[in-house]
C-alpha cells in the first residue's frame, strides 16, 4: 500500500474513503467535494509531489447499482511513485465533480473527454464541450452502459442525417465571433446558429431528443 | 543533453510593430518580444481572419481541424476540434475478450501498431497476473523499438516535407519500408500486426528475421546521418524551428506532456528508465534531452532517439534467448491445433478459451510504455468475466495535442504548421 494513503488520512481524515490494492498498484477513493483540495495537496506537498497528471478518466461499472468513478492516476516525477485517486459519484445524485484544470492544464481535454463519453459534469472547467462526439450530438454519452452499442439510430437514419448535414454549419458562434463573420451568413444559416442548432434536420428536432 | 547547433541565418520576414510601422521580423523569432504584437482592439488592421485548416489537409496529418484566428500573420487563437476519425474503440473493447482487443490497438496507433499490441497484452497480464517468458520479453522489446523507429521516421519525413524539404521523406520512408518487410514477415501483415497474445505473441520470428534486423540496424545511422546532413544546419530549416513553439519544462510537466514534447523540454521523464517494463533497466541505452523546448530540440531528441533505439535492438539481439514465446498455461494460451485436435483434455481448454474467453480477477490495473509519441498506456478495470468493465487507452498525442494552442499563439501562420508537425500526432489514436 502507497505509504501517501496513510499521510492522507492524517491530513483529512474521513474524507479520505477506502484505498484498494490492486496489482501492485494503490487506488484511494475521496469524497467528491474535497477531492481537489485533496489533489492540490497532493501535487503540492513536499514528500508527496505527484507533480504528474498521467490520466483523467471514469468508470461505469456492469452492475447498475454501483456509482460511477471518476479516476485521476498521479504520478511523481521526483519520486517515481505512482497513486491512483477515485471519487464515487452515486447515480441518484448530479454527475458532477471540480474540475482539475486550475491544478493540471492537461486535464482541459481529459475532462472534456469524461464530460462526452460519460456525462459528468466538471465545475469550473474553462471550455466543457464536447470534444470526441460534435458538439450538436444529442444521442447521449456513449460509453454510459445504458448506451447501445451500435448507437441509438439505425445506420438508414445516420446515413441519412450525415447527408442533411449542413457543411456551412460547422463554425461555433464562437468563432464566427472572430471573423465577425455572423452577419454575412445567409439568413436561415443565421437563424438555426443563434437557436443552438447545427446539423439538425428541420421536421426532426425534439422527436429525437432523448439523450 | 543533446548538441545544439544556432546559427545566425539573418533571413527574415515582413511584419508589422505596435504602431502599426512596418519592420522585419527575422525568421524564427516570431515568438520573441521582436515579433509583431496582436493589435489592440480597434487599431490598425484590427479586423481578425478566421481560417479553416482540415479535416482534409495534408499539414494537419489526418483528420485533425484547427480554426484560427489570425491578425495578419500571427496567430491570435487556435482552436482545434477533433473526433473525426472517432471510432468507439474503447466501447467495442468492454464487448470483447482480451485476446479480441488486440487487432483494435493496431488501428490506435496505426503508425507503430506493434507497440500498441504490447501495451495492451501488458494491460491484461497485469491483470490476470501472467508472467511471460523471457524469450517473449526479449521479442517485445525489439517489437516495441522498431515501432518507435518506424514511427520516429514517418515524423521525420512528414514534417521535412511541412517545411519544404522534400528529400529526407524519400530515405526515410524508403527505411521504414525496410523495417515495415521486416513486420510483415514477423507477422504477416504491415499494418494490422495483431503481434501479441495474452501471455505470449503471435508467433515466433522467422528464420530470416535476425539477420535482416541486423542489417537495418547498420544502414539506420547512415540513413539519419544523411537526413542530418540535409537538416541539422540547414539555415532554413534552423529558421523555421529554432525557437518556435517554446514550451518550458514546467509548462510541459502541466500539460502532462509526454515523449520527446516533455524530454525536449528538459524533463527527462521516461517510463523505460522511471517505470521499466519487459526488464528495460538492464539494457544499457540514453535518454536524449532537449534544452530549449522548441520544435528543433524535438527534431534532435526524436533523431537520437532513433539511434539509441538501435543500441537496445543490438543488445536484445545479442541477448535473445531460446525457449518458449509462450506462457505454459492452457488457460490462456491455446493448445496447438494437433493437440486440440487429438487429445481430449486440450481439446477443452481450445473450446473453453474460444467460445467463453480468459477470465480475469477482479481488480484493476494500469500499465504504461514508451511509445514513439510518449506515454500509452492502457488502464483494464476487471468484474471478474472475461470481458473488461473499462478498456481505457491513455492516448500520448492527444494529450500532447492539447497544447497545441499554447504552443501556437503568438507565432507566424507557418510556424503553427511546423509547431503542429512537431507535436507527433497519429489521428487514430487521438480520436480512437
Amino acid at each position: 500500500m502507497n505509504p501517501s494513503v496513510e499521510a492522507l488520512r492524517r491530513e483529512f481524515g474521513d474524507k479520505i474513503g477506502r484505498a484498494v490494492e490492486s496489482c501492485g498498484d494503490t487506488f484511494v477513493y475521496v469524497e467528491r467535494e474535497s477531492a481537489r483540495e485533496v489533489l492540490a495537496w497532493l501535487k503540492d506537498t513536499s514528500g508527496q509531489e505527484y507533480n504528474y497528471l498521467i490520466d483523467v478518466t471514469a468508470v461505469e461499472y456492469r452492475d447498475p447499482e454501483l456509482p460511477l468513478e471518476v479516476v485521476y492516476l498521479l504520478f511523481s516525477l521526483e519520486r517515481k511513485v505512482q497513486l491512483c485517486v477515485k471519487i464515487a459519484l452515486p447515480k441518484s445524485e448530479e454527475l458532477l465533480v471540480d474540475s482539475v484544470v486550475p491544478l493540471w492544464q492537461g486535464a482541459n481535454w481529459l475532462e472534456r473527454e469524461v464530460y462526452d463519453m460519460f456525462g459528468i459534469t466538471f465545475r469550473d472547467h474553462p471550455d466543457l464541450r464536447r470534444i470526441l462526439m460534435w458538439e450538436t450530438y444529442s444521442e447521449g454519452h456513449p460509453l454510459r452502459k445504458d448506451f447501445p452499442l451500435r448507437g441509438r439510430l439505425s445506420r438508414s437514419e445516420q446515413v441519412r442525417r450525415a447527408l442533411h448535414a449542413n457543411p456551412e454549419a460547422h463554425y461555433s458562434m464562437d468563432e464566427l465571433s472572430i471573423a465577425e463573420a455572423f452577419n454575412d451568413l445567409p439568413e436561415d444559416m443565421r437563424e438555426r446558429l443563434s437557436r443552438g442548432e447545427r446539423d439538425a434536420i428541420p421536421g426532426l428536432r425534439g422527436e429525437t431528443e432523448n439523450g | 543533453m543533446v548538441e545544439r547547433r544556432t546559427l545566425d541565418v539573418g533571413l527574415a520576414t515582413a511584419g508589422i510593430d505596435a504602431e502599426g510601422r512596418p519592420v522585419r521580423v527575422p525568421l524564427g523569432l516570431s515568438g520573441s518580444p521582436l515579433a509583431p504584437a496582436a493589435d489592440e482592439e480597434g487599431g490598425v488592421g484590427s479586423e481578425h481572419l478566421l481560417l479553416n485548416i482540415g479535416p482534409q489537409h495534408p499539414a494537419t496529418h489526418g483528420v485533425l481541424r484547427l480554426v484560427v484566428e489570425l491578425d495578419g500573420e500571427v496567430v491570435v487563437r487556435v482552436i482545434p476540434h477533433i473526433g473525426y476519425l472517432h471510432s468507439g474503440f474503447e466501447k467495442l473493447g468492454e464487448y470483447r475478450f482480451y485476446n479480441q482487443i488486440i487487432p483494435l490497438t493496431d488501428r490506435t496507433d496505426y503508425l507503430a501498431p506493434m507497440a500498441n499490441n504490447v501495451c495492451l497484452a501488458m494491460g491484461a497480464e497485469k491483470l490476470m497476473g501472467i508472467e511471460i517468458t523471457e524469450r517473449c520479453k526479449v521479442l517485445r522489446v525489439i517489437a516495441c523499438e522498431m515501432s518507435r523507429i518506424i514511427s520516429h521516421l514517418v515524423w521525420l519525413g512528414t514534417t521535412a516535407i511541412d517545411l519544404g524539404a522534400f528529400t529526407p521523406f524519400l530515405w526515410t520512408f524508403q527505411e521504414r519500408e525496410r523495417i515495415y518487410d521486416l513486420q510483415e514477415a514477423w507477422t504477416g501483415a504491415r499494418l494490422t500486426t495483431s503481434l501479441t497474445r495474452v501471455g505470449g505473441l503471435l508467433a515466433d520470428i522467422p528464420a530470416a528475421f535476425e539477420a535482416g534486423l541486423r542489417a537495418s540496424c547498420e544502414r539506420l545511422p547512415k540513413v539519419l546521418d544523411e537526413a542530418e546532413r540535409m537538416l541539422t544546419n540547414n539555415a532554413i530549416w534552423c529558421a523555421r524551428t529554432q525557437g518556435i513553439g517554446v514550451i518550458s519544462a514546467e509548462d510541459a510537466i502541466n500539460f502532462s506532456l509526454s515523449g520527446p514534447m516533455l524530454r525536449a523540454s528538459g524533463v527527462a521523464y521516461d517510463v523505460r528508465k522511471d517505470r521499466p517494463y519487459l526488464d528495460y533497466e538492464t539494457y544499457d541505452f540514453d535518454v536524449p534531452i532537449g534544452e530549449n523546448g522548441d520544435v528543433y530540440d524535438r527534431y534532435l531528441v526524436r533523431v537520437e532517439e532513433m539511434r539509441q533505439s538501435v543500441r537496445i535492438i543490438e543488445q536484445a539481439l545479442e541477448r535473445l534467448p531460446d525457449g518458449p514465446i509462450n506462457v505454459d498455461d492452457p488457460r490462456v494460451i491455446l493448445p496447438p491445433k494437433t493437440a486440440a485436435m487429438t487429445d481430449m483434455e486440450a481439446m477443452i481448454f481450445h473450446f473453453k478459451q474460444v467460445m467463453e474467453g480468459v477470465r480475469a480477477p477482479v481488480g484493476e490495473a494500469y500499465v504504461a510504455i514508451e511509445n514513439g509519441k510518449g506515454e500509452l498506456g492502457t488502464y483494464f478495470v476487471s468484474d471478474g468475466t472475461a470481458k473488461p468493465v473499462r478498456w481505457r487507452i491513455r492516448p500520448p498525442s492527444f494529450i500532447n495535442l492539447s497544447a497545441l494552442p499554447k504552443m501556437a499563439e503568438g507565432h507566424l501562420l507557418a510556424d503553427l504548421i511546423a509547431i503542429n508537425a512537431s507535436v507527433d500526432i497519429v489521428m487514430g489514436e487521438i480520436d480512437r
